[in-house]
């Protein structure tokens, strides 16, 4: 286990820096709200919920991560906007684009601005309104995150690139299209545990409700059997970019996240459960074609590398995960890029329920970008806040039984593997 | 030679693809090969590149099928009941390239085998900027 993980410089923050209050917006397709109606939904949320409080007037800085409010929504300069109607001017905000690494990268533009001891309290966060498009506008939009010049005119998209991606694991592994959905129907089942999910129902429950309406409308109903049945069938479950189906795609969604970050000597005037960022690595990779693997993504080997060594910890240490499942293969190569499975064992541990809520590595508990929705620039935070709250034993009916929980880790990727962040968080 | 003098960036890249060629970079220096138009070595920093003109052979080392098309791809009549291959070539060269492939069954990928030898078609020469395609050898 483990031996994809390279040794990394080890670097450390110039002092610790913590967690101490997370909001979230609803995830889902809201087509009356724009960008500021979202990270106001989520800031409210943070607000509601700090456990001490908190002063807006208190907070020095932000970074925000948004990936494209210009394409999606004609908004360019976003931040400003959003200090405004936060109600935080003259506060400094910056716009952090990383496509849909965007938010991961904020948050650790947050941490550093803290470390460098300038700031002491730092709102990080995402956010990204992308549902006024039809899907060809957003497929557009996505497949800018990948090289204008040298991969889109090649006719890949955003899903292309990572249906090339499974089927290169596919004909160097075990890897089958049953090991995807089951990655899908896992992250389903987590999702239907978490309010704030976008489809918060399981796969099954999909399909039944699927079957009644046919009924209701007097339509032949589908004899599916379960979810595979389900996935199984062309019309409900098509191609978008073979070896990838509908339901291997996260959705398009519309969203927002956002987390305090403190210096960890005031951590404890908000909380008295501050959650610690004790590992952060970020790294840059180059496009598929170019990439030294078909079947891994560099930039993530590395931020991983990065993150255990600031941390001190190995990929043996971490007990929960938020992992980049923007497709159901991404989840499986995360898993070992991230040195929980070796090269190419991912889709066993998928067989045989490792990565599930009860198993002994619990992958995606919030339900993944698959099932609780992906709005790219906010995705990287909010697999921040599932962790946040799964270290403080507070995720309710989806909080894995592990009672000893004490480390945590996110991996949020750009694009196609051109950035990828990783963080690790400790208990306080 | 006159084409040798050409910068080393996109524009003359595509527009050798016109020509029905397809030019990448090698560095001086080191002898790095890239089929992307590079003004300085990925590898070495260098900056003594040379025009390197490719074979045009390869092999199919991954690909996928694309039945949701992006608009420019839908205009070209592609879609849901209409998928296209696009691939990652490796050229017989060494370096790897992202390119549409033509010729082969987009609609049943499972007849589609990875390895097979590919040699390149330039598609849309007449345009600005051509697309990098490749068909079965
Ligand atoms: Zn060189």
């Amino acid at each position: 286990m483990a031996a994809t993980i390279s040794s990394a410089k080890r670097r450390h923050l110039g002092r610790p820096v913590s967690i101490v209050g997370a909001g979230l917006s609803r995830f889902g397709a809201f087509r009356d709200m724009t960008t500021r109606d979202l990270f106001v939904e989520a800031f409210q949320d943070l607000i509601d919920h700090m456990d001490q409080g908190i002063d807006v007037e208190d907070i020095e800085c932000g970074y925000i991560g948004n990936y494209s409010s210009d394409l999606f929504e004609g908004q360019g300069h976003t931040a400003p906007i959003l200090a405004d109607w936060l109600g935080m001017t003259p506060t400094p905000i910056t716009r952090i684009e990383n496509a849909c690494a965007s938010s991961g990268s904020a948050l650790r533009e947050g941490v550093m601005a803290i470390a460098s001891g300038m700031y002491d309290v730092v709102l990080v966060g995402g956010v990204e309104k992308m549902t006024d498009l039809p899907t060809e506008g957003v497929t557009d939009v996505l497949a800018s995150a990948a090289d204008g010049l040298y991969e889109v005119p090649a006719g890949l998209t955003f899903p292309g690139i990572y249906g090339a991606l499974a089927k290169a694991h596919m004909d160097r592994y075990e890897t089958s299209l049953a090991h995807l959905a089951k990655v899908g129907i896992k992250n389903h089942t987590n999702g239907a545990l978490n309010p704030k999910a976008q489809f918060n129902t399981t796969l099954l429950d999909m399909m039944e409700r699927r079957k009644a309406r046919a009924e209701q409308q007097g339509q032949p109903v589908p004899d599916w059997r379960d979810e595979m049945d389900f996935l199984n069938d062309p019309r409900a479950n098509p191609w978008i970019a073979w070896p990838l189906r509908l339901y291997d795609c996260a959705p398009i969604t519309d969203g927002a996240s956002c987390v305090l970050l403190v210096s960890s000597e005031i951590a404890n005037n908000f909380t008295d459960k501050p959650v610690h960022v004790v590992g952060t690595g970020q790294a840059s990779g180059r496009p598929l074609h170019d990439a030294e693997e078909l079947t891994s993504l560099s930039a993530a080997r590395e931020a991983a590398a990065q993150a255990y060594a600031m941390a001190g910890v190995t990929p043996h240490d971490i007990q929960v995960a938020e992992v980049h499942d923007c497709f159901t293969i991404a989840e499986i190569i995360a898993t070992e890029d991230l040195g929980f499975f070796g090269p190419g064992e991912g889709p066993r541990a998928v067989d045989e329920g490792r990565t599930a809520l009860t198993g002994d590595r619990p992958i995606n508990t919030s339900g993944g970008l698959k099932a609780k929705g992906h709005p790219v620039g906010a995705s990287g935070v909010a697999q921040v806040i599932e962790t946040f709250h799964q270290l403080r034993g507070e995720a309710g009916p989806r909080q894995v039984p592990n009672t000893n929980l004490e480390l945590g880790l996110t991996h949020n990727v750009g694009g196609t593997g051109g950035t990828c962040v990783v963080n690790i968080l400790r208990r306080g | 030679m006159a084409e040798d003098t050409r910068a080393f960036n996109a524009a003359s890249y595509y527009a050798y693809l016109k020509e029905g060629q397809l030019m990448g970079v090698r560095c001086r220096g080191c002898g790095k090969l890239s089929a992307e138009a590079r003004p300085m070595c990925q590898s070495c920093h260098g900056r003594d590149v040379e025009w390197f003109a490719f074979s045009g052979r390869g092999q199919l080392s991954a690909f996928t099928c694309i039945s949701v098309v992006p608009n420019a791809m839908g205009e070209k009549g592609f879609g849901r009941n209409n998928p296209y291959c696009s691939g990652i070539v490796t050229l017989d060269e060494g370096p790897r390239i992202s390119a549409l492939i033509l010729g082969v069954d987009a609609a049943n990928p499972q007849n589609i085998g990875t390895g097979i030898a590919l040699t390149l078609q330039v598609e849309d020469q007449d345009r600005d900027r051509p697309t990098l395609a490749f068909v079965p050898a």
